[in-house]
Protein backbone atom coordinates (compact mmCIF):
# COMPACT_ATOMS: atom_id res chain seq x y z
CA UNK A 1 0.00 0.00 0.00
CA UNK A 2 2.75 2.54 0.89
CA UNK A 3 4.35 1.50 -2.16
CA UNK A 4 1.17 3.02 -4.62
CA UNK A 5 1.41 6.10 -2.42
CA UNK A 6 4.63 6.61 -3.26
CA UNK A 7 4.26 5.82 -7.31
CA UNK A 8 0.98 8.07 -6.66
CA UNK A 9 3.28 10.95 -5.21
CA UNK A 10 6.04 10.26 -8.04
CA UNK A 11 3.27 11.07 -10.39
CA UNK A 12 1.81 14.22 -9.16
CA UNK A 13 5.72 15.25 -9.32
CA UNK A 14 5.64 14.47 -12.76
CA UNK A 15 2.46 16.61 -13.47
CA UNK A 16 3.13 19.71 -11.80
CA UNK A 17 7.30 19.33 -14.02
CA UNK A 18 5.09 18.54 -17.07
CA UNK A 19 3.11 21.76 -16.69
CA UNK A 20 6.13 23.90 -15.84
CA UNK A 21 8.85 22.25 -18.48
CA UNK A 22 5.96 22.41 -21.12
CA UNK A 23 5.45 26.60 -20.02
CA UNK A 24 9.50 26.76 -20.22
CA UNK A 25 9.78 25.16 -23.86
CA UNK A 26 6.94 26.79 -25.15
CA UNK A 27 7.72 30.36 -24.41
CA UNK A 28 10.97 29.19 -25.64
CA UNK A 29 9.97 28.26 -29.39
CA UNK A 30 7.98 31.27 -29.26
CA UNK A 31 10.71 33.50 -28.58
CA UNK A 32 13.19 31.49 -31.10
CA UNK A 33 10.48 32.13 -33.94
CA UNK A 34 10.13 35.67 -33.05
CA UNK A 35 14.29 36.63 -32.97
CA UNK A 36 15.59 33.31 -34.74
CA UNK A 37 19.28 35.42 -33.49
CA UNK A 38 18.39 34.85 -30.17
CA UNK A 39 18.08 31.55 -30.49
CA UNK A 40 21.75 29.91 -28.34
CA UNK A 41 21.10 32.70 -25.66
CA UNK A 42 17.25 31.29 -25.52
CA UNK A 43 18.02 28.10 -25.72
CA UNK A 44 20.64 28.35 -22.15
CA UNK A 45 18.12 30.53 -20.75
CA UNK A 46 15.45 27.39 -21.42
CA UNK A 47 17.89 24.72 -20.03
CA UNK A 48 18.45 26.94 -16.81
CA UNK A 49 14.84 26.98 -16.10
CA UNK A 50 14.01 23.71 -16.94
CA UNK A 51 16.65 21.98 -14.64
CA UNK A 52 15.48 24.16 -11.90
CA UNK A 53 11.91 22.91 -12.74
CA UNK A 54 12.77 19.52 -12.82
CA UNK A 55 14.61 19.82 -9.93
CA UNK A 56 11.83 20.57 -8.06
CA UNK A 57 10.00 17.47 -9.28
CA UNK A 58 12.82 15.44 -8.69
CA UNK A 59 12.60 16.95 -4.85
CA UNK A 60 8.73 14.81 -5.22
CA UNK A 61 10.60 11.86 -6.77
CA UNK A 62 13.24 11.13 -4.30
CA UNK A 63 10.42 11.60 -1.73
CA UNK A 64 9.27 8.91 -2.76
CA UNK A 65 12.05 7.11 -3.87
CA UNK A 66 11.90 7.25 0.20
CA UNK A 67 8.24 5.95 0.80
CA UNK A 68 9.26 2.65 -1.04
CA UNK A 69 12.17 1.57 1.45
CA UNK B 1 29.39 0.77 -63.12
CA UNK B 2 28.87 4.07 -61.56
CA UNK B 3 28.26 2.54 -58.25
CA UNK B 4 31.53 3.48 -56.21
CA UNK B 5 29.63 6.49 -55.40
CA UNK B 6 27.65 4.67 -53.05
CA UNK B 7 30.30 4.07 -51.09
CA UNK B 8 31.41 7.79 -50.63
CA UNK B 9 28.23 8.89 -50.04
CA UNK B 10 27.57 10.81 -46.58
CA UNK B 11 23.95 9.26 -46.58
CA UNK B 12 25.44 5.64 -46.68
CA UNK B 13 28.27 6.56 -44.17
CA UNK B 14 26.10 8.13 -41.82
CA UNK B 15 23.31 5.19 -42.10
CA UNK B 16 26.21 2.52 -41.34
CA UNK B 17 27.74 4.67 -38.76
CA UNK B 18 24.23 4.34 -36.86
CA UNK B 19 23.58 0.84 -37.69
CA UNK B 20 27.16 0.13 -36.25
CA UNK B 21 25.87 1.90 -33.10
CA UNK B 22 22.54 0.85 -32.42
CA UNK B 23 24.01 -2.57 -33.16
CA UNK B 24 26.39 -2.03 -30.08
CA UNK B 25 23.28 -0.94 -28.16
CA UNK B 26 21.72 -3.99 -28.64
CA UNK B 27 24.54 -6.50 -27.87
CA UNK B 28 24.73 -4.30 -24.38
CA UNK B 29 20.82 -4.57 -23.81
CA UNK B 30 21.37 -8.37 -24.55
CA UNK B 31 24.14 -8.33 -22.35
CA UNK B 32 22.19 -6.86 -19.93
CA UNK B 33 19.42 -9.55 -20.26
CA UNK B 34 22.35 -11.62 -20.15
CA UNK B 35 23.43 -10.61 -16.47
CA UNK B 36 19.70 -10.61 -15.39
CA UNK B 37 19.08 -13.77 -16.85
CA UNK B 38 21.64 -15.37 -14.59
CA UNK B 39 20.91 -13.60 -11.45
CA UNK B 40 17.21 -14.45 -12.30
CA UNK B 41 18.61 -18.36 -12.74
CA UNK B 42 20.09 -17.83 -9.62
CA UNK B 43 18.09 -16.72 -6.73
CA UNK B 44 15.20 -19.29 -8.17
CA UNK B 45 17.75 -21.83 -7.92
CA UNK B 46 18.79 -20.69 -4.61
CA UNK B 47 15.91 -19.90 -3.02
CA UNK B 48 12.92 -21.00 -4.75
CA UNK B 49 11.37 -17.53 -4.80
CA UNK B 50 9.79 -15.49 -7.03
CA UNK B 51 11.39 -13.06 -9.69
CA UNK B 52 11.33 -9.93 -7.48
CA UNK B 53 12.00 -6.59 -9.58
CA UNK B 54 12.09 -3.85 -7.29
CA UNK B 55 15.24 -6.25 -5.65
CA UNK B 56 17.18 -6.80 -8.61
CA UNK B 57 16.86 -3.25 -9.54
CA UNK B 58 17.99 -1.84 -6.25
CA UNK B 59 20.55 -4.25 -5.96
CA UNK B 60 21.79 -3.06 -9.43
CA UNK B 61 21.81 0.40 -8.66
CA UNK B 62 23.17 0.14 -4.91
CA UNK B 63 27.14 -0.03 -3.95
CA UNK B 64 28.46 -3.52 -3.60
CA UNK B 65 31.47 -5.00 -2.84
CA UNK B 66 32.16 -6.99 -5.72
CA UNK B 67 33.20 -5.14 -8.75
CA UNK B 68 30.86 -6.85 -11.79
CA UNK B 69 32.81 -7.66 -14.88
CA UNK B 70 30.92 -9.93 -17.07
CA UNK B 71 28.26 -12.65 -17.35
CA UNK B 72 28.43 -13.97 -13.93
CA UNK B 73 32.17 -13.41 -13.26
CA UNK B 74 33.27 -10.74 -10.87
CA UNK B 75 35.99 -10.08 -8.73
CA UNK B 76 35.65 -9.45 -5.00
CA UNK B 77 36.60 -6.49 -3.31
CA UNK B 78 39.05 -5.45 -0.40
CA UNK B 79 37.40 -4.76 2.61
CA UNK B 80 38.55 -2.51 5.22
CA UNK B 81 36.80 -1.99 8.15
CA UNK B 82 37.21 0.79 11.21
CA UNK B 83 36.31 -0.82 14.42
CA UNK B 84 36.39 0.17 17.89
CA UNK B 85 39.15 -2.35 18.45
CA UNK B 86 40.68 -1.46 15.41
CA UNK B 87 41.03 -1.99 11.63
CA UNK B 88 40.59 -4.93 9.83
CA UNK B 89 41.15 -5.55 6.74
CA UNK B 90 40.02 -8.87 4.31
CA UNK B 91 39.00 -9.80 1.16
CA UNK B 92 35.39 -9.53 0.18
CA UNK B 93 35.30 -13.00 -1.00
CA UNK B 94 35.50 -14.74 2.08
CA UNK B 95 31.87 -13.69 2.82
CA UNK B 96 30.99 -15.98 -0.43
CA UNK B 97 28.52 -13.74 -2.10
CA UNK B 98 26.85 -13.21 1.70
CA UNK B 99 26.85 -17.12 2.04
CA UNK B 100 28.97 -17.16 5.04
CA UNK B 101 30.01 -15.49 7.85
CA UNK B 102 33.93 -14.39 8.31
CA UNK B 103 35.64 -14.60 11.66
CA UNK B 104 38.08 -11.28 11.75
CA UNK B 105 40.61 -10.18 14.53
CA UNK B 106 38.06 -8.82 16.72
CA UNK B 107 34.33 -9.37 15.21
CA UNK B 108 32.67 -12.25 13.22
CA UNK B 109 31.11 -10.64 10.34
CA UNK B 110 28.03 -11.08 7.50
CA UNK B 111 26.98 -9.37 4.59
CA UNK B 112 23.23 -8.67 4.92
CA UNK B 113 22.42 -6.56 1.26
CA UNK B 114 25.78 -6.18 0.52
CA UNK B 115 26.57 -4.52 3.57
CA UNK B 116 29.00 -5.51 6.80
CA UNK B 117 27.31 -6.18 9.61
CA UNK B 118 28.85 -7.65 12.71
CA UNK B 119 27.33 -10.54 14.25
CA UNK B 120 27.13 -10.28 18.37
CA UNK B 121 25.76 -12.63 20.33
CA UNK B 122 22.49 -14.31 19.81
CA UNK B 123 23.13 -13.29 16.33
CA UNK B 124 22.30 -9.73 16.40
CA UNK B 125 23.63 -8.01 14.01
CA UNK B 126 24.81 -4.10 13.93
CA UNK B 127 25.40 -2.25 10.70
CA UNK B 128 28.11 0.23 10.00
CA UNK B 129 28.16 3.52 11.47
CA UNK B 130 26.71 6.22 9.03
CA UNK B 131 26.09 10.00 9.25
CA UNK B 132 22.32 8.61 10.41
CA UNK B 133 23.58 6.01 12.78
CA UNK B 134 26.98 7.59 14.71
CA UNK B 135 27.13 4.65 17.48
CA UNK B 136 27.67 1.88 14.94
CA UNK B 137 30.56 -0.13 16.23
CA UNK B 138 32.18 -0.11 12.49
CA UNK B 139 32.83 2.07 10.16
CA UNK B 140 33.28 0.64 6.39
CA UNK B 141 36.06 2.03 4.50
CA UNK B 142 35.74 -0.94 2.13
CA UNK B 143 36.74 -0.22 -1.37
CA UNK B 144 33.47 -0.81 -3.24
CA UNK B 145 32.53 -1.21 -6.84
CA UNK B 146 31.95 2.52 -6.79
CA UNK B 147 35.71 3.38 -5.11
CA UNK B 148 37.02 1.16 -7.57
CA UNK B 149 34.89 2.62 -10.72
CA UNK B 150 35.56 5.59 -9.67
CA UNK B 151 39.21 5.28 -9.44
CA UNK B 152 38.97 3.56 -12.54
CA UNK B 153 37.66 6.97 -14.01
CA UNK B 154 40.09 9.19 -12.70
CA UNK B 155 42.97 7.24 -14.17
CA UNK B 156 41.04 7.59 -17.87
CA UNK B 157 40.51 11.08 -17.56
CA UNK B 158 44.29 11.42 -16.24
CA UNK B 159 45.51 8.93 -19.28
CA UNK B 160 42.99 11.74 -21.74
CA UNK B 161 44.11 14.87 -20.57
CA UNK B 162 47.45 14.31 -20.17
CA UNK B 163 48.05 12.85 -23.86
CA UNK B 164 45.91 15.72 -25.03
CA UNK B 165 48.06 18.50 -23.08
CA UNK B 166 50.89 16.79 -24.36
CA UNK B 167 50.00 17.00 -27.65
CA UNK B 168 49.00 20.92 -27.12
CA UNK B 169 52.82 21.41 -25.93
CA UNK B 170 54.31 19.12 -28.93
CA UNK B 171 51.78 20.54 -31.42
CA UNK B 172 52.35 24.35 -30.44
CA UNK B 173 50.69 26.35 -33.34
CA UNK B 174 49.07 23.40 -35.34
CA UNK B 175 45.83 22.16 -36.10
CA UNK B 176 44.65 19.78 -33.50
CA UNK B 177 44.95 15.76 -34.01
CA UNK B 178 43.08 12.99 -33.18
CA UNK B 179 41.67 12.88 -29.79
CA UNK B 180 42.64 16.90 -29.56
CA UNK B 181 40.26 17.44 -31.96
CA UNK B 182 37.66 15.80 -30.37
CA UNK B 183 38.04 17.38 -26.69
CA UNK B 184 39.04 20.76 -28.08
CA UNK B 185 35.02 21.89 -29.13
CA UNK B 186 34.38 20.08 -25.54
CA UNK B 187 36.50 22.70 -23.55
CA UNK B 188 36.14 25.42 -25.84
CA UNK B 189 32.12 25.07 -24.99
CA UNK B 190 32.35 24.78 -21.60
CA UNK B 191 34.44 28.16 -21.60
CA UNK B 192 32.39 30.22 -24.12
CA UNK B 193 29.04 28.40 -23.57
CA UNK B 194 29.20 28.04 -19.68
CA UNK B 195 32.43 29.94 -18.00
CA UNK B 196 32.19 32.83 -19.90
CA UNK B 197 28.41 34.13 -20.09
CA UNK B 198 27.64 33.23 -16.68
CA UNK B 199 30.71 34.36 -14.30
CA UNK B 200 32.42 37.36 -16.51
CA UNK B 201 35.64 38.21 -17.09
CA UNK B 202 37.36 36.47 -14.44
CA UNK B 203 35.88 33.20 -15.36
CA UNK B 204 39.61 32.13 -15.95
CA UNK B 205 40.39 31.39 -12.70
CA UNK B 206 37.06 28.51 -12.46
CA UNK B 207 37.82 26.91 -15.73
CA UNK B 208 40.36 23.88 -14.15
CA UNK B 209 36.93 23.64 -11.15
CA UNK B 210 34.05 23.74 -13.99
CA UNK B 211 36.07 21.44 -16.66
CA UNK B 212 36.85 18.91 -13.89
CA UNK B 213 33.46 18.58 -12.71
CA UNK B 214 31.96 18.64 -16.26
CA UNK B 215 34.29 15.67 -17.35
CA UNK B 216 34.19 13.71 -14.19
CA UNK B 217 30.13 13.69 -14.33
CA UNK B 218 30.32 13.46 -17.87
CA UNK B 219 32.91 10.05 -17.85
CA UNK B 220 30.97 8.44 -14.96
CA UNK B 221 27.33 8.94 -16.41
CA UNK B 222 29.01 7.39 -19.70
CA UNK B 223 31.02 4.58 -17.46
CA UNK B 224 27.62 4.00 -15.51
CA UNK B 225 25.80 3.27 -19.00
CA UNK B 226 28.29 -0.25 -19.47
CA UNK B 227 26.72 -3.34 -17.92
CA UNK B 228 30.01 -5.13 -18.18
CA UNK B 229 33.24 -4.39 -17.27
CA UNK B 230 34.75 -1.16 -17.29
CA UNK B 231 31.06 -0.19 -16.15
CA UNK B 232 28.43 -1.80 -13.75
CA UNK B 233 29.14 1.06 -11.09
CA UNK B 234 26.63 3.51 -10.60
CA UNK B 235 28.69 6.35 -9.28
CA UNK B 236 26.63 9.58 -10.17
CA UNK B 237 23.38 7.94 -9.22
CA UNK B 238 25.14 7.52 -5.64
CA UNK B 239 23.41 10.45 -3.29
CA UNK B 240 27.43 10.64 -1.10
CA UNK B 241 29.35 11.32 -4.56
CA UNK B 242 26.97 13.82 -5.83
CA UNK B 243 26.93 15.59 -2.09
CA UNK B 244 30.76 15.93 -2.43
CA UNK B 245 30.45 17.22 -5.93
CA UNK B 246 27.44 19.59 -4.61
CA UNK B 247 29.75 20.14 -1.53
CA UNK B 248 32.57 21.31 -3.00
CA UNK B 249 30.53 23.77 -4.91
CA UNK B 250 29.08 25.36 -1.98
CA UNK B 251 32.61 25.96 -0.93
CA UNK B 252 33.72 26.99 -4.00
CA UNK B 253 30.82 30.13 -4.39
CA UNK B 254 30.69 30.87 -0.45
CA UNK B 255 34.54 31.35 -0.52
CA UNK B 256 34.60 33.64 -3.15
CA UNK B 257 31.52 35.54 -2.79
CA UNK B 258 32.58 39.02 -2.40
CA UNK B 259 31.18 41.83 -0.33
CA UNK B 260 27.91 42.12 -2.50
CA UNK B 261 27.46 39.02 -2.12
CA UNK B 262 27.29 38.88 1.90
CA UNK B 263 25.97 42.19 1.92
CA UNK B 264 22.80 40.77 -0.13
CA UNK B 265 22.37 37.78 2.17
CA UNK B 266 22.94 40.10 5.75
CA UNK B 267 21.80 43.60 4.84
CA UNK B 268 19.37 43.27 2.19
CA UNK B 269 17.68 46.35 0.66
CA UNK B 270 14.21 45.89 2.90
CA UNK B 271 13.41 47.45 6.41
CA UNK B 272 15.44 46.40 8.95
CA UNK B 273 12.79 45.08 11.20
CA UNK B 274 12.39 42.11 8.19
CA UNK B 275 15.77 41.20 8.66
CA UNK B 276 15.37 37.94 11.21
CA UNK B 277 12.74 36.63 8.70
CA UNK B 278 15.69 37.44 6.02
CA UNK B 279 18.04 35.98 7.47
CA UNK B 280 17.13 32.43 7.54
CA UNK B 281 15.45 32.59 4.27
CA UNK B 282 19.02 33.84 2.41
CA UNK B 283 20.65 31.23 4.63
CA UNK B 284 18.30 28.63 3.43
CA UNK B 285 19.02 29.25 0.02
CA UNK B 286 22.45 29.34 0.30
CA UNK B 287 22.25 25.75 1.27
CA UNK B 288 19.59 24.89 -1.39
CA UNK B 289 21.33 25.35 -4.21
CA UNK B 290 23.65 22.83 -3.78
CA UNK B 291 21.01 20.85 -2.30
CA UNK B 292 19.35 20.86 -5.46
CA UNK B 293 22.38 19.83 -7.35
CA UNK B 294 23.06 16.95 -5.55
CA UNK B 295 19.39 15.71 -5.62
CA UNK B 296 19.40 16.57 -9.53
CA UNK B 297 22.13 14.33 -10.48
CA UNK B 298 21.60 11.60 -8.10
CA UNK B 299 17.68 11.39 -9.28
CA UNK B 300 18.45 12.10 -13.18
CA UNK B 301 20.48 9.11 -13.05
CA UNK B 302 19.32 6.73 -10.62
CA UNK B 303 15.77 7.16 -12.73
CA UNK B 304 17.08 6.16 -15.95
CA UNK B 305 19.21 3.31 -14.23
CA UNK B 306 15.23 2.20 -12.66
CA UNK B 307 13.88 2.74 -16.41
CA UNK B 308 16.17 0.47 -17.69
CA UNK B 309 17.02 -2.00 -15.49
CA UNK B 310 12.42 -2.15 -14.83
CA UNK B 311 11.66 -2.89 -19.38
CA UNK B 312 14.38 -5.35 -18.70
CA UNK B 313 12.71 -6.48 -15.65
CA UNK B 314 9.26 -6.94 -17.43
CA UNK B 315 10.67 -10.37 -19.54
CA UNK B 316 11.09 -11.87 -16.18
CA UNK B 317 7.95 -10.53 -14.64
CA UNK B 318 5.90 -12.01 -17.48
CA UNK B 319 8.62 -15.02 -17.73
CA UNK B 320 8.23 -14.83 -21.43
CA UNK B 321 10.78 -14.01 -24.07
CA UNK B 322 7.91 -12.67 -26.36
CA UNK B 323 7.88 -9.48 -24.10
CA UNK B 324 11.75 -8.82 -25.08
CA UNK B 325 9.63 -7.70 -28.78
CA UNK B 326 8.62 -4.58 -26.49
CA UNK B 327 11.28 -4.30 -23.74
CA UNK B 328 14.36 -4.69 -26.08
CA UNK B 329 13.44 -1.63 -28.56
CA UNK B 330 12.24 0.60 -25.24
CA UNK B 331 15.44 -0.37 -23.90
CA UNK B 332 17.90 1.02 -26.79
CA UNK B 333 15.28 3.95 -27.07
CA UNK B 334 15.95 4.74 -23.34
CA UNK B 335 19.70 4.14 -23.71
CA UNK B 336 20.12 6.56 -26.34
CA UNK B 337 18.00 8.97 -24.41
CA UNK B 338 20.54 8.45 -21.51
CA UNK B 339 23.55 9.28 -23.69
CA UNK B 340 21.85 12.09 -24.35
CA UNK B 341 21.15 12.74 -20.09
CA UNK B 342 24.41 12.09 -19.26
CA UNK B 343 25.56 15.10 -21.50
CA UNK B 344 22.96 17.40 -20.19
CA UNK B 345 23.35 16.51 -16.48
CA UNK B 346 26.82 17.34 -16.78
CA UNK B 347 26.47 20.32 -18.83
CA UNK B 348 23.79 21.37 -16.47
CA UNK B 349 25.45 20.72 -13.49
CA UNK B 350 28.88 22.73 -14.51
CA UNK B 351 26.34 25.46 -15.86
CA UNK B 352 24.55 25.95 -12.18
CA UNK B 353 27.75 26.00 -10.34
CA UNK B 354 28.94 28.41 -13.14
CA UNK B 355 25.76 30.55 -12.53
CA UNK B 356 26.03 30.40 -8.83
CA UNK B 357 29.70 31.55 -9.04
CA UNK B 358 28.60 34.55 -11.24
CA UNK B 359 26.26 35.60 -8.58
CA UNK B 360 28.82 35.10 -6.02
CA UNK B 361 31.26 37.43 -7.20
CA UNK B 362 29.23 39.83 -9.48
CA UNK B 363 29.75 43.39 -8.86
CA UNK B 364 26.83 45.21 -8.09
CA UNK B 365 26.50 49.31 -9.70
CA UNK B 366 24.04 50.77 -7.28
Amino acid sequence: MIGSIAALGAGLAVIGAGIGIGQVGGKAMEGISRQPEAASKIQTAMIIAAALIEGAALFGVVVSFLGLK
Amino acid sequence: MYLSHILNSKKIALSVILGVFLTFCTCKTFAIQHEEAHEAAAATEHEEEAFNPSEVILEHIADSHSLHLWGTTSIPLPVILYTDKGIETFSASKFEHGHADYQGKYYTYRLVKDKVHIVGEGSDLSAAATVLKPNGKLVDFSITRNVASMWLSIVLLFIIFFSVSAAYKKREGKAPKGLQSFLEPVILFVRDDIARPNIGYRYQRFMPLLLTIFFFIWINNLIGLVPFFPGGANLTGNIAVTFVLAFITLIIVNVNGNKYYWKHIFAPDVPVWLYPIMWPVELVGIISKPFALMIRLFANITAGHIIVLSLISLIFVFKSAYVSVVSVPFVVFMDVLELLVAALQAFIFTLLTALFIGTAIEEHHH
